[in-house]
């Protein structure tokens, strides 16, 4: 069964519609990037998975949860690292951590174990007791991974992550969610940035909110690289736009 | 406990934890009254003659009249100051958090209502502490009976502060909130003159002034703090409360378009 299921889901603010008749089916343990350029739709795609917004036309599931008839089973097994910094600055790394615990109802000496083995995996444990005002760009945002993944979500939704961090960073980043994938969560994964795909990741192409394709990265860059055949299918579509335009 | 206790107390000793960490807005919110009470009262007691109403059995100082409208006054800044923040939340990705819990939404959102009706009722006891080392002294089981009080009307203002909250779009609109829920809601209540006093110049201000929930809100402290109950006072400010919470909730539901306008 996909862990992770968008079927015919489309949205609109008034006029313009924002996303058009989007599939997308994904297996768990699979490092799936979602690729579009600025204004493609992903940040409604993500709204609409997160249930911070909802749609009538098509229907998402999570973990085999309904989003619209059993919300909060659903929300249970995701796991959300948001564009925007969610931290409190001034509480301690473990604070936060037991916080956003709270907010999914959890706590007691299982949530305490639960933090301290997300800190060890990022290598964090030793700055549990230190303010996130302390902490750089990078220990930020893998604070943000730690805190998305307390709750031991099965799917793990990460809207641009690596925005705003150094080379260094970002790669470490990219390398742990990929590292998180193999240990059999579902990664989702938007950007608009190629170089963070592996060949043997799956690419959703999202454009003018339509999925453009879905398929390994390798087969999507057919011997060449991604990045051509990214801004091939995006160009292509923007001609045909301009045809029918023309017609 | 229940996953709803825990988000409940992890909300509240957060917000607590907060406002006695950020000194200035402690300092201020309780700076604020004590001029309106030392400086302000004591210009205007010579001016203002009051006779005897309920809940006072005898004559009083204007200084003692204004108390309850001064706790109320803390409770509504600290409602907005409260909004304020929900609102600034929203713009960073904190709201995010809260409203994508599996949790009901509905009681996370409460939760932040409690954690700041919490906080304002700590205020509201400083002051009163620090008011009666000014002299202006309250029966002592009056500081018994205003709890339940400071409860209710903290609720209701911190639901109205919800409802803005849910309303603003940006950060930089919360200026014009000072200027038309604030001053009016302060100014046009019996917080600063009882209502008969109102009437002597417009019955159509005193009209406002009656409907205005935060003259209930004053009214429910004022006859709390000498023992007393205000039935009508305590109906008013619930219905108001119910009315701005379900706002609230409406403005914060996802299928509605003032949250997607605003996060989008």
């Amino acid at each position: 069964m996909n862990v992770f299921s968008v079927q015919n889901v489309s949205y609109s603010y008034g006029s313009k519609k924002a996303l058009d008749d989007v599939t997308i089916e994904l297996e768990a343990g699979r490092f799936c990037a979602l690729l579009g350029p600025n204004g493609a739709g992903k940040s409604t795609l993500f709204n609409l998975l997160t249930h911070l917004f909802v749609t009538r036309q098509g229907s998402i599931r999570i973990a085999g949860y309904d989003l619209a008839r059993e919300p909060r089973k659903a929300l249970a097994r995701l796991g959300v690292v948001f564009q925007q910094p969610t931290l409190d600055l001034d509480m301690s790394v473990a604070w936060n951590l037991s916080y956003f615990a709270a907010l999914q109802g959890l706590s007691g000496a299982h949530v305490k174990k639960r933090i301290e083995a997300v800190l060890d995996r990022l290598d964090m444990r030793e700055r549990a007791k230190e303010k996130v005002r302390a902490l750089n760009g990078g220990h930020r945002r893998r604070m943000e991974i730690a805190r998305a993944l307390i709750h031991e979500p099965e799917v793990l939704l990460l809207d641009e992550p690596t925005v705003g961090l150094d080379a260094a960073s970002r790669t470490a980043i990219t390398a742990y969610a990929h590292d998180l994938a193999d240990s059999g969560l579902l990664i989702f994964w938007a950007t608009h940035l190629v170089d963070e795909i592996r060949p043997a990741d799956d690419v959703v192409v999202l454009h003018k909110g339509q999925v453009l394709a879905h398929d390994r990265a390798s087969v999507l860059a057919g011997g060449g690289s991604l990045v051509d055949a990214f801004t091939a299918l995006t160009r292509d579509t923007a001609r045909e736009g301009e045809r029918k335009v023309a017609i | 406990m229940t996953a709803y206790l825990v988000a409940l107390k992890a909300i509240v000793l957060r917000e607590a934890w907060r406002f006695l960490n950020q000194r200035s807005r402690f300092l201020s919110a309780l700076v604020r009254p004590m001029v309106w009470l030392v400086v302000f009262a004591a210009g205007f007691r010579a001016a203002l003659g009051l006779s005897i109403i309920p809940p006072y059995q005898t004559y009083i100082t204007y200084e003692v009249y204004i108390v309850p409208g001064l706790c109320g006054m803390i409770q509504l800044f600290n409602a907005m100051q409260s909004s304020l923040s929900l609102v600034y939340d929203r713009e960073m990705g904190s709201m995010r958090l809260l409203l994508t819990s599996p949790l009901p939404r509905g009681w996370l959102l409460f939760c932040k209502l409690l954690a700041g009706t919490a906080v304002s009722i700590l205020q509201v006891y400083v002051f009163l502490a620090l008011a009666a080392v000014f002299g202006i002294k309250m029966p002592a089981t009056g500081y018994v009976y205003v709890f339940p009080a400071l409860i209710v009307s903290g609720l209701m203002l911190g639901a109205l502060g919800l409802l803005i909250s849910s309303t603003i779009r940006q950060l930089e609109n919360f200026a014009g909130v000072m200027n038309f829920v604030i001053f009016p809601m302060f100014f046009l209540s019996s917080a600063l003159y009882p209502l008969w006093k109102m009437q002597e110049s417009s019955k159509l201000l005193r009209d406002i002034c009656a409907v205005n929930p935060f003259t209930h809100a004053v009214e429910l402290i004022r006859f709390a703090l000498y023992g007393q109950f205000n039935g009508f006072s305590l109906l008013w400010v619930t219905v108001a409360f119910i009315v701005c919470l379900l706002g609230a909730l409406w403005g914060y539901d996802p299928a509605r378009t003032m949250l997607r306008r605003k996060l989008g």
